[in-house]
């Protein structure tokens, strides 16, 4: 427990380590074609004696299979699609891993679960595109710290997901809270942290039945003050030397990219050296991989807009982003996406100018607006994170409808993650990650009842006897069980 | 020469400045006065800085400032009671960090850390237009932190904002490996050398003045620091999570008598039963369910329910984050507190756990925590259910007044609310 009694160690220690919230990270895993490579049988990465591997080729695919499901019609219930406006007292119908109806009048199939909506409300499964389980695990001991590579400024070449623990306890927490996709970033020591992977919040027993499947990857950047500490000894040291840093990178990532793009056109001679930091660089290049930028400052985004429009690359979210509301016409001009707290800030000094409209103004200026945790308490909590966002806008007369801010949260967070069209509505024909909620959403009072992953039931509160246990959990966690059962 | 004694800081602060000339009367809300039943169309009548009258049929004088309060809620200012408001302003700037003394050996007994309070901090303002009117700064680190003080979140000096100075003295066992000691044991092998020696002290002052004494374990000054605390007039806070530490600072408690609260206390439900019959009350939250130490394995949103269940006087206080969580944050007490409804305390208990208990534990109940003639008038009127993130504080009381200051994020709203700024323009 992170009382303030015992806190200012740990908070000395996160300036040394660049824990979550110092340090950050970015996006997420693909699968989809990236380079041309893959398709040409010459180059197919088989290994044995003669061939040779290839980039960008999906070496850690994903093996996630949706869990066993039921036909489930959920009657009478309030919906929040994040589509449109709320349904009142109208049915959902998830089938076959995906929603396959939502209106007044859906019939039940045969072999249908039929559960009572009445009073209850149902969201899509919650999306959080800044977390760091599974690379920051509880118990956050240091052998569980994977999260920041932090031995070099410029580390694209490290992948998340090969920090990941599966048996992290934060998965199944975030889970009850009606998380159904995570983006998993490498922490923001570094310029360049290295790629983030979107992971499902299921259990599996490798970080590949997490993944997933044919999310693309993104690259974690991050500006300021994180960067400069860490490497506050042999450089950046400054924000003039991020500056440096980042532009070095791409100059490099630039002339690698151009000499694959040949080889993969003309298969002239031997293929070119194989580099992991200019792959996944030049994939950010050839528009494969997202950008999600740690950045708090407004001139330190424009800075970095500037940069992605020297090397002709999209920054796809800024993360943090404490001063978006200052620059958020300039996010709205270009279509990038501000992912933000509701109210964390003053922890540093690119922090100070945090307010709590923030959300509520980048949203009123026309820009894609998230809310993220970069934390995993946070992360079960996002619901109550975007009613404290909406109200403050309210509060300075900028009127967030529940309709919209439901979005913070669901649909525009998986426009990050480019899934916006799998997930992050209820809409038919979407993945049926489904959560029902004790009453609206935006109540501190209400929690999470069930949750569904591709039509799935991966979380039930009144049934604690079919919970998702990690490992670790076995033996070190001593069980709360409440006259009643359910938690 | 005359050892300096610290106790008479104490009486000097003892009793609040009284700022609110004007009198005040708050009208047709529901009133929680935490001491009977809810008033329905209530009247709360403030004066000289004090609760005048409360009641269903009070009269309201002549010249009072009315404040309707129709359909809202009107409660006791809440009252956060682990903070480092004023302490600490941005975390990771050393020179705004004033919250850990270096001590001696882990031991800072003495440390007064009110006197290095910053009654500008900007982060005042935050909490207190979000119905936090009083709180409790708190020092960190090391075996013994040091004393913590009770705040009144008004304008002016330390001197003008201290309720009760010191009010606890805190130690933590929950972090012994950044503590000094590089086992459990020892640490508690430290805190009990302590608490003989100041003993020891407190019997023997004339010949350790005169060097007739063998060395003892802490300084004069922590020594000092520390009679109340084995005489049992101080409470002594021990931030302890792991079920075995709580259990290890209740066996102290009992050997020393001292006057024990226990804050963080994750695993505290495993406790309960003996929290509860030694009548240590704890300070916990209610957003915490990570295993995120192995101090804290077993932590659960239900802890604080838990605890009041068996009778434990719940104290809530945030825990949900980190650094700002105590500064920026810590008006999101009322969330903690909402939370702790959705996990099995009920609204009433949730709403005295940030008023009349903590006003009780730190020994302040007679003047703060309830609507009652007499009492110190700390009030906020709320548009709705002061959990309810749909509702807001739309009148905060401090001493009888209305503050009102717009926060450093108000202006920030105010100059950035059309883009681009007018950088001329006054907020």
């Amino acid at each position: 427990m992170r009382t303030h009694l015992v806190l200012s160690f740990a908070l000395i220690a996160l300036g040394a380590t660049a824990c979550a919230r110092q340090a950050q990270s970015a996006p997420a895993p693909q699968t989809p074609a990236q380079t041309t490579a893959t398709q040409t049988p010459a180059t197919r990465a088989s290994g044995g004696p003669g061939a040779f591997s290839v980039p960008n080729a999906d070496p850690f695919p994903s093996t996630y299979q949706p869990f066993p499901a039921r036909a489930t019609l959920i009657r009478n219930a309030t919906i929040m699609t994040a589509a449109g406006p709320t349904l009142r007292g109208t049915s959902i119908l998830l089938q076959n891993g995906k929603i396959a109806a939502i209106g007044t009048n859906v019939a039940a199939p045969a072999d249908a679960v039929v559960l009572d909506g009445t009073n209850k409300f149902v969201t899509p499964g919650i999306i959080d595109d800044h977390s760091h389980l599974g690379v920051y695990s509880a118990p956050g001991t240091s052998g569980n710290s994977d999260g920041n590579e932090a031995t070099n400024p410029v580390t694209a070449y490290v992948w998340a997901e090969h920090s990941v623990w599966p048996q992290d306890p934060q998965f199944p927490r975030n889970l009850a809270g009606g998380v159904t996709t995570l983006q998993v970033l490498p922490g923001s020591a570094n310029l360049i942290g290295g790629r983030s992977v979107v992971l499902k919040v299921v259990p599996a027993r490798t970080v590949q039945g997490m993944k997933f499947p044919g999310a693309k990857y993104g690259l974690k950047m991050a500006c300021g003050e994180n960067p400069k500490r860490v490497y506050e000894n042999r450089g950046p040291s400054t924000r003039m030397g991020n500056v440096a840093g980042y532009r070095t990178a791409w100059i490099n990532a630039e002339a690698y990219r151009r000499r694959w793009d040949k080889w993969n056109a003309d298969h002239q001679g031997d293929p070119p050296s194989r580099d992991l930091n200019n792959e996944t660089l030049a994939e950010v290049l050839r528009g494969n991989i997202y950008v999600h930028n740690h950045c708090y400052r407004a001139d330190e985004m424009a800075q970095m807009i500037d940069i992605a429009n020297e090397f002709g690359y999209k920054i796809r979210s800024f993360h943090h982003g404490v001063e978006a509301y200052k620059i958020a016409d300039l996010l709205a001009r270009d279509s990038i996406s501000a992912s933000v707290w509701a109210d964390w800030g003053a922890f540093k000094m690119e922090a100070i100018d945090a307010v709590k409209a923030n959300a509520a103004l980048v949203h009123h200026a026309g820009a894609r607006t998230i809310i993220h945790s970069d934390d995993p308490s946070g992360s079960q909590r996002l619901n109550q994170e975007a009613a404290k966002a909406m109200y403050a806008g309210r509060d300075v007369g900028v009127t967030v409808t529940e309709d919209e801010a439901i979005k913070w949260i669901t649909a525009n967070p998986a426009w990050a993650l480019g899934l916006q069209d799998r997930i992050g509505t209820l809409e038919v024909g979407k993945n049926a990650d489904v959560v029902l909620w004790s009453g609206d959403p935006f109540s501190v009072y209400s929690r999470t009842e069930k949750v569904w992953i591709d039509g799935a039931l991966m979380f039930d509160r009144s049934d604690p006897a079919e919970r998702w246990r990690t490992d670790f959990e076995l033996g070190f966690v001593p069980e709360l069980r409440l006259p009643g059962g359910s938690r | 020469m005359r050892p300096l004694t610290l106790g008479s800081i104490a009486l000097l602060c003892a009793t609040p400045l009284i700022v609110g000339a004007q009198t005040v009367a708050i009208t047709g809300g529901r009133v929680y006065t935490m001491t009977g039943a809810p008033i329905d169309n209530g009247t709360v009548i403030l004066r000289d800085g004090r609760v005048a009258e409360v009641g269903a049929n009070v009269a309201v004088p002549a010249g009072a400032q009315r404040i309707d309060a129709t359909g809202k809620i009107v409660t006791p200012g809440f009252i956060n009671s682990a903070t480092e408001l004023g302490l600490v302003d941005i975390g990771l700037e050393r020179d705004t960090r004033d919250q850990s003394a270096r001590g001696k050996d882990n031991i800072a007994a003495a440390f007064t850390v009110w006197e290095g309070f910053n009654p500008a901090s900007v982060y005042l303002a935050p909490a207190r237009n979000e119905g936090i009117t009083t709180v409790v700064i708190a020092p960190s680190g090391g075996i013994i932190a040091g004393q913590a003080a009770v705040v009144d979140l008004v304008k002016g000096s330390i001197s003008d904002m201290l309720v009760r100075a010191p009010v606890a003295m805190i130690a933590d066992v929950a972090d012994h490996q950044n503590n000094g000691p590089s086992a459990r044991g020892e640490l508690l092998v430290r805190l009990r050398e302590l608490l003989e020696d100041t003993r020891a002290y407190s019997r023997r002052k004339a010949d350790y003045e005169r060097a007739a004494t063998r060395d003892f374990a802490a300084s004069r000054l922590d020594l000092e620091a520390m009679i109340p605390v084995v005489e049992g007039r101080e409470p002594l806070v021990v931030a302890a999570d792991r079920a075995s530490d709580i259990e290890a600072a209740l066996r102290i408690a009992r050997e020393y008598n001292l006057k024990l609260i226990i804050a963080g206390g994750a695993e505290g439900w495993l406790v309960a039963d003996k929290l509860a019959a030694a009548h240590v009350p704890v300070f916990t939250g209610a957003m915490s369910n990570i295993p995120s130490s192995f101090s804290t394995l077993g932590s659960y949103q239900e802890n604080a329910a838990q605890l009041k269940r068996a009778g434990v006087d719940v104290v809530l206080i945030g825990d949900a984050g980190t650094g700002d969580a105590e500064t920026f944050n810590v008006r999101n007490l009322k969330q903690e507190a909402g939370n702790a409804v959705a996990y099995g305390m009920s609204w009433d208990d949730a709403l005295r756990a940030v008023t009349i208990v903590p006003a009780r534990v730190l020994g302040i109940g007679d003047r703060y925590g309830s609507l009652e003639a007499g009492k110190v008038a700390n009030v906020v009127v709320w548009s709705g259910d002061p959990f309810e993130f749909s509702s807001r504080a739309e009148h905060v009381f401090v001493r009888g007044t209305e503050i009102g200051t717009p926060s450093r994020q108000d202006m920030l709203e105010q100059r950035y609310r059309t883009l681009p700024p007018d950088y001329r323009k006054p907020q």
